[in-house]
């Protein structure tokens, strides 16, 4: 697999309603944020998303980002998680 | 491409299964620091930690954000600090100084714990080993964060006996210093036999002499991933069972590799080991207990927990041993009594005695941990303990360690609060019998033969 540092996850879970990928996604285009892959499903009622993005021209630093999406999934009533590949990548392959 | 299943799982073990890494450690040689004079050599160690150690908890914080994995402490080990104050130190309040400045040093990086107010006595003691031996007492009284251990045995020189009979009037001093609170001081030392050079944990991390400047350790945790895991194999025979065992350890320990490899880089120091250790806390599910009873006994301590901790050991480090470029430390399953909410149940419930602890320790990566013993227990008793552990270590080849816990004006029955990750735990009864003429007669005991091989 290529080795990207800016690849990172995105994982949305929370009470489904409307419009969260489409807010989630405003954030990431309006910041640079490449969506590269996202997957979604609702789970009894509830809403599961994950995405991986390329951060290589994001805007702002990785830190800010993460508190932006903690600040925006307070807003809607999700919890966002947002964490660099690697370490998905150093667990589940050899 | 990773997908969802690999991500839930990975944030399913960090929420729910307690996985975290368990320390990232910095081992700091303080060897360049010696000088002949007290003071000069006190500023040396003080500035050479907080130089090489100023980003850890930055880097440590930083890391823990970018993946999203806990790391829950962050440590510093150093030279055994009866080599680094044998030329200026005269006498043991002497040596306590230099705790004091290693206790200055972590609070200023912000470590949780610093290793290495430590003798290694395994053949003989020098002038400087016993005294800074003799400080212990002094400098674990006055210091919050200073971690002290001594190795007093090991396969190739044998036994120290003069050292193991000081050791146990020692603990005992450090425990009557404590008495107020419990004689919780005595968490913070330990005696080795085998004592590794890169162990990350605490307390019995040192920096030995056989590394390089500076080296980043890391532990990692989760008992309780694999008691999940366990859980959806139950019923089913050995072979699926270590399997399992295996497979779990191998991500468990990529992560410890991934923030090794991280801190490395962050902090431009050199990768040192990923310690494969199994390391539990009181929290509950994150219990060695727990995975022995899901292995399929009662309680810890019931027949076949030796066989069932073997295994076990025995499978975390075979997937282990895959996950890292590097392993070492003490890597195995640890079985602290207090800090093990399973193995507190099994002492309360009447399943585990002290001599079942010492048969699991032949086969586990440490020994007789955070056990609180009466605080009438004669010193030659302790002595008597100590030694029997490290006869273990010494003819099994492998580290074997005590920590044992004196509590000064309580008995068998109640209990010790230590606080925090360190637990709880009921005072365990010690075999009354005398060893006196045993631990009285000095000197040391021989090396092993382990066949002829010359």
């Amino acid at each position: 697999m290529e080795h990207n540092a800016n690849k990172t996850i995105i994982t949305v879970v929370g009470k489904d309603t409307v419009g969260i990928i489409a807010k989630v996604c405003t954030y990431l285009s309006e910041n640079g944020v490449n969506v590269l892959d996202i997957s979604q499903t609702i789970v009894s009622g509830y809403f599961n998303m994950m995405m991986i993005v390329d951060m290589t021209k994001a805007a702002k630093a990785f830190a800010d980002c993460q508190k932006d999406l903690d600040v925006l999934g307070e807003e809607i009533g999700v919890s966002i998680k947002c964490q660099k590949a690697e370490i998905f990548d150093m667990m589940h392959r050899i | 491409m990773i997908n969802f299943f690999e991500v839930n799982e990975t944030n399913k073990m960090v929420e729910q299964e307690n996985l975290d890494v368990r320390t990232i450690t910095i081992g700091i040689s303080l060897l360049e620091c010696i000088d002949s004079n007290l003071d000069k050599l006190n500023e040396n160690i003080y500035n050479r930690i907080t130089t090489v150690a100023k980003d850890l908890a930055a880097v440590g914080e930083k890391i823990e954000h970018e993946f999203g994995i806990p790391i829950v402490n962050k440590r510093i080990s150093v030279t055994p600090i009866a080599l680094v104050g044998g030329s200026a130190c005269k006498t043991p309040e002497d040596f306590a100084t230099i705790a004091d400045t290693l206790d200055r040093a972590a609070e200023k990086v912000g470590a949780n714990l610093i290793g290495g107010y430590s003798a290694l006595v395994s053949k003989g003691m020098t002038t400087a080993d016993e005294m800074l031996i003799r400080s212990i007492p002094i400098a674990l009284g006055r210091t919050n964060r200073v971690c002290s251990s001594v190795n007093l045995a090991s396969t190739k020189t044998g036994i120290n006996m003069d050292a193991v009979k000081l050791m146990g009037e020692i603990l005992l001093e450090v425990a009557e210093q404590s008495k107020d609170r419990d004689s919780v001081d005595c968490m913070k030392l330990v005696v080795f036999c085998n004592a590794p050079d890169d162990n990350p944990f605490m307390a019995g991390a040192f920096h030995g002499v056989t590394e390089a400047d500076a080296i980043i350790n890391v532990g990692v945790s989760g008992p309780g991933v694999v008691k999940t895991a366990l859980e959806k194999v139950r019923g089913e025979n050995f072979e699926v069972l270590c399997e399992t065992i295996k497979k779990t350890a191998f991500k468990v320990t990529r992560v410890g590799q991934l923030v090794a490899q991280e801190a490395s880089r962050l902090l431009n120091i050199p990768f040192g080991i990923v310690d494969l250790s199994l390391a539990p806390t009181p929290a509950i599910g994150d219990s060695v207990a727990d995975i022995l009873c899901e292995i399929g006994l009662e309680y810890a301590g019931a027949p076949g927990t030796t066989a069932a901790l073997a295994l076990l050991n025995d499978q975390v480090k075979k997937g282990g041993v895959m996950a890292s470029s590097y392993v070492g430390g003490l890597s195995g399953a640890f079985i602290p009594v207090s800090e093990d909410q399973g193995m507190i149940n099994a002492v309360q419930a009447g399943a585990i005695t002290l001599e079942k602890l010492e048969a699991m320790t032949c086969v586990c990566s440490v020994g007789l941990d955070m056990i609180a013993i009466p605080g009438d227990t004669k010193a030659t008793t302790i002595s008597g303990m100590i030694a029997d552990e490290m006869a273990l270590g010494m003819i099994n080849q492998k580290t074997t360690a005590c920590r044992l816990i004196p509590v000064i004006g309580k008995g068998v029955g109640e209990q010790v609060e230590f606080g925090g990750l360190f637990g709880y735990a009921p005072i365990m009864p010690v075999n009354q019998f005398s060893c006196d003429d045993f631990i009285n007669r000095g000197g040391r005991i021989p090396a092993p033969i382990h066949s002829f091989k010359n």
